[in-house]
């Protein structure tokens, strides 16, 4: 597969507050236009976002009453079906849920999403560095509105029955930590080996944590990993399988569906810690007999490697975001998208738990305090990459997840993974 | 089949024939015109489409312009990947004809005798049959998972050393799949061998007792035989169903783990939709539809043939 030159992909930074208000958002909007009909695919259709954002479409259509917004709610994995798809039909939505990364780059590439650089120019610097995973060669092509980080949920109970009393910070302490939790008669980690993304989010961390930020930038572009940091974070998967700290059978086990999934044995109290995204406390109070966060939760940061040449505080996220079709009419689609990233929408989807805001200065509006915790880490970290899977090429990204499942069922050596991804790369 | 058209042109000779024949053909224009769009809009041209896309490299967003020949193929027949699905799916057909087709005919035996309840067995047998795949996945993924019903069920009779991660374990998960797949599909088996059995004679049975033949010189010489045209259909369902199972693994281990319960379906679809190689995956859509017909073509001619030439029993269907 043939690799266009991308910049800024893969980062998403978070740089420097400035403040914004919903006006300046929408004062690039004066703009003359006939009335027109926006068709917006999203994938909310559990959570807040079900009230949520047949809400915000409401009150856009009222500031704008030439701009009508019609919501379809689509169950998240028809997305990776439907898009492509719809995108070929000469009948696409003009608004679609977009993660950004590889997938994005994909759709660039075959000239199927608007370029929106210039609409949004007065306000993008307004969501810092999370912009960037939805830029492609310094374009701007989709919009996030939410964008969080990885990192580890854990029980403080279980933490404290087994007598530890800080939150892990180094690899080394992590392995103690694991090591005492097991001595203590607790499952140390609960994970979602069936869907093969929850492992690749160790290998992509470690990665993180040991590869140079140009390093780590440069192969979602080259994809070469012959620097020896990739092979490395192989190594110290091992290391971690060695101490054999997961659930029985989680090769088998799905990360969310049902209370025997990775996310319900850590809703209902049978394992100490998961490495997951910032969605996990939804995922989990929908698996739990009262339907409500477990009081029991934390949140820590995945652990400093010894040796890693990435800046500490690096970490691995991602988040949603919305992309403009060709077809969709301009600048109402881009006023449409600078909406949902204005105070008063992005309040909202930090009050009500929809996501992690992204507009500076909404940080307050999130209730919960893990995720303030966690926003606070994405807020202060110097380089936040995208998940791999996301970023890279889709068939590379999957493939990669594919290896990385392959190493946690003992099928695939730290080198066959990399061998693997690389040979991905090259096929057509 | 081969008298048909035969007869029809006997008839067609013995009355005027030219508005006939032109009437005959209308008619047969008119009411098979309906079927035969939906059958090419449906069926032909998109297999047509699929072998075309099969030789370009495609993911399904991108003008198709980057015709690669045969490569899709060369890839897919060298992949390690695709030849482990596909030798799951030869393990599976062997072990449908070996397992799966003795263990159906012992019950379908079993059920023709007279029986209290026979009738309750029999729909006892049958209803996993009625369940869809997806359906029968989500039971069978409560019922094995770790602690789950099948480990407490070994635990309290004394077989706790038997409890495996059924799923979970790359050496067992495959033999599990095929466990479910035969609580499945054993039942309608059993059905197509006791409706086979009502058409073995009575007087057949009657003369080989009179000859003083044993119950089982009875089966293997009078029973079997007369059994054969459902044996070779079943044989022939069987092994098609194992070349294109799909859903039942999809839902419970998306192939894994690490492929150790992968099919070819479940490969293409991985590529594909997983993937976005969608030329690639359709070069292994038409690598499995061929032999899907070519199976079918060489088991028509050499098997079924005198099956359906007439012997001395016909198929019901």
């Amino acid at each position: 597969m043939k690799i266009g030159k991308l910049v800024g992909l893969a980062a998403i930074a978070a740089v420097g507050a400035t403040a914004v208000t919903a006006s300046a958002v929408l004062a690039a909007s004066n703009h003359k236009q006939s009335s027109v009909t926006l068709v917006w695919w999203h994938n909310q259709t559990v959570g807040p976002g079900v009230k949520l954002w047949p809400q915000v479409a409401a009150e856009f259509h009222k500031l704008h009453p030439d701009i009508t917004i019609k919501p379809v709610p689509l169950q998240n994995e028809q997305f990776s079906t439907k898009i492509p798809i719809a995108l070929n039909s000469g009948k696409p939505p003009d608004v679609f849920q977009n993660w950004g990364g590889g997938q994005l780059v994909d759709q660039v590439k075959a000239g199927k999403v608007a370029d929106l650089t210039k609409y949004v120019s007065s306000w993008i610097k307004n969501i810092g560095g999370s912009a960037a995973g939805w830029q492609v060669n310094g374009k701007q092509y989709a919009i996030p509105y939410n964008v969080g980080v990885v990192g580890f949920w854990y029980n403080k109970e279980l933490f404290a029955k087994a007598g530890i009393k800080a939150a892990p910070k180094t690899w080394t302490d992590f392995l103690a930590v694991v090591a005492k939790l097991k001595a203590a008669g607790i499952t140390p980690i609960s994970i979602g080996g069936k869907d093969r993304w929850p492992d690749a989010f160790y290998w992509d961390y470690l990665a993180v944590k040991l590869c140079s930020k140009t390093v780590i930038q440069s192969a979602a572009v080259s994809y070469n990993f012959s620097d020896p940091c990739w092979t490395k974070a192989g190594t110290y998967v091992d290391q971690l399988l060695a101490a054999k700290p997961f659930q029985d059978g989680f090769l088998a086990t799905p990360a969310q569906q049902g209370p025997s999934s990775s996310a319900g044995l850590m809703a209902n109290g049978k394992v100490a810690m998961e490495l997951q995204g910032h969605w996990d406390p939804g995922t989990m109070s929908g698996l739990t007999p009262d339907q409500k966060t477990p009081s029991f939760l934390g949140w820590f940061p995945f652990p400093d490697v010894p040796g890693g040449k990435a800046q500490p505080g690096s970490l691995l996220g991602g988040g949603d975001g919305y992309a403009c079709s060709y077809k969709a009419p301009q600048p109402a689609c881009a006023q449409f998208l600078g909406y949902l990233d204005s105070a008063t929408v992005q309040k909202r989807i930090g009050s009500t738990g929809l996501g992690l805001p992204v507009l500076k200065g909404t940080e307050n509006s999130v209730a919960d305090p893990n995720l303030r915790t966690v926003l606070k880490f994405r807020s202060s970290s110097p380089f936040v990459q995208l998940y791999l899977d996301i970023a890279f090429s889709q068939s590379i990204g999957q493939a990669l997840d594919a290896a990385i499942a392959d190493m946690f069922a003992g099928q695939a050596t730290p080198q066959q993974v990399v061998q693997k991804v690389t040979a991905a790369a090259k096929k057509k | 089949v081969s008298s048909l058209p035969g007869t029809a042109a006997g008839r067609a000779r013995a009355r005027p024939p030219a508005p006939r024949l032109s009437t005959k053909w209308r008619d047969i224009g008119l009411f098979l015109a309906p079927a035969i769009a939906l059958y090419a809009i449906f069926l032909i041209v998109p297999v047509v489409e699929a072998v075309r896309y099969s030789f370009y490299s495609w993911n399904g967003l991108d003008p198709l312009t980057d015709f690669i020949g045969l490569h899709n193929y060369r890839e897919a027949l060298g992949s390690p990947d695709f030849r482990n699905a596909l030798k799951h799916n030869g393990i599976l057909i062997v072990f449908s004809l070996l397992i799966q087709m003795p263990l159906a005919l012992g019950v379908a035996l079993l059920l023709n005798r007279p029986l209290r309840f026979r009738g309750l067995l029999r729909l006892l047998f049958f209803a996993p049959y009625v369940l869809s795949e997806a359906i029968t996945a989500v039971i069978f993924l409560q019922i094995l998972q770790p602690g789950g019903l099948v480990d407490a069920f070994l635990k309290n009779i004394g077989l706790g050393s038997l409890v495996h991660l059924w799923l979970a374990d790359l050496d067992i998960v495959f033999y599990t799949l095929f466990v479910v797949i035969t609580w499945k599909y054993v039942g309608f088996a059993i059905i197509l061998f006791l409706a086979g059995l009502q058409g073995v004679p009575e007087e057949l049975h009657e003369a080989a007792a009179m000859d003083g033949a044993s119950s089982w010189r009875t089966l293997w010489h009078v029973t079997l035989p007369q059994l054969g045209p459902t044996i070779r259909i079943q044989a022939f369902l069987a092994t098609i169903g194992s070349i294109q199972l799909f859903d039942l693994v999809w839902i419970m281990t998306l192939g894994g783990p690490a492929g150790a319960s992968s099919t070819g379906a479940v490969y293409m679809i991985d590529q594909g939709i997983n993937r976005y190689r969608i030329g690639y995956a359709l070069s292994v859509a038409v690598i499995l539809f061929l032999i899907c017909f070519v199976f079918s073509t060489l088991y028509q001619i050499f098997v079924l043939r005198r099956d359906v030439a007439g012997g001395t029993t016909r198929m019901a269907g």
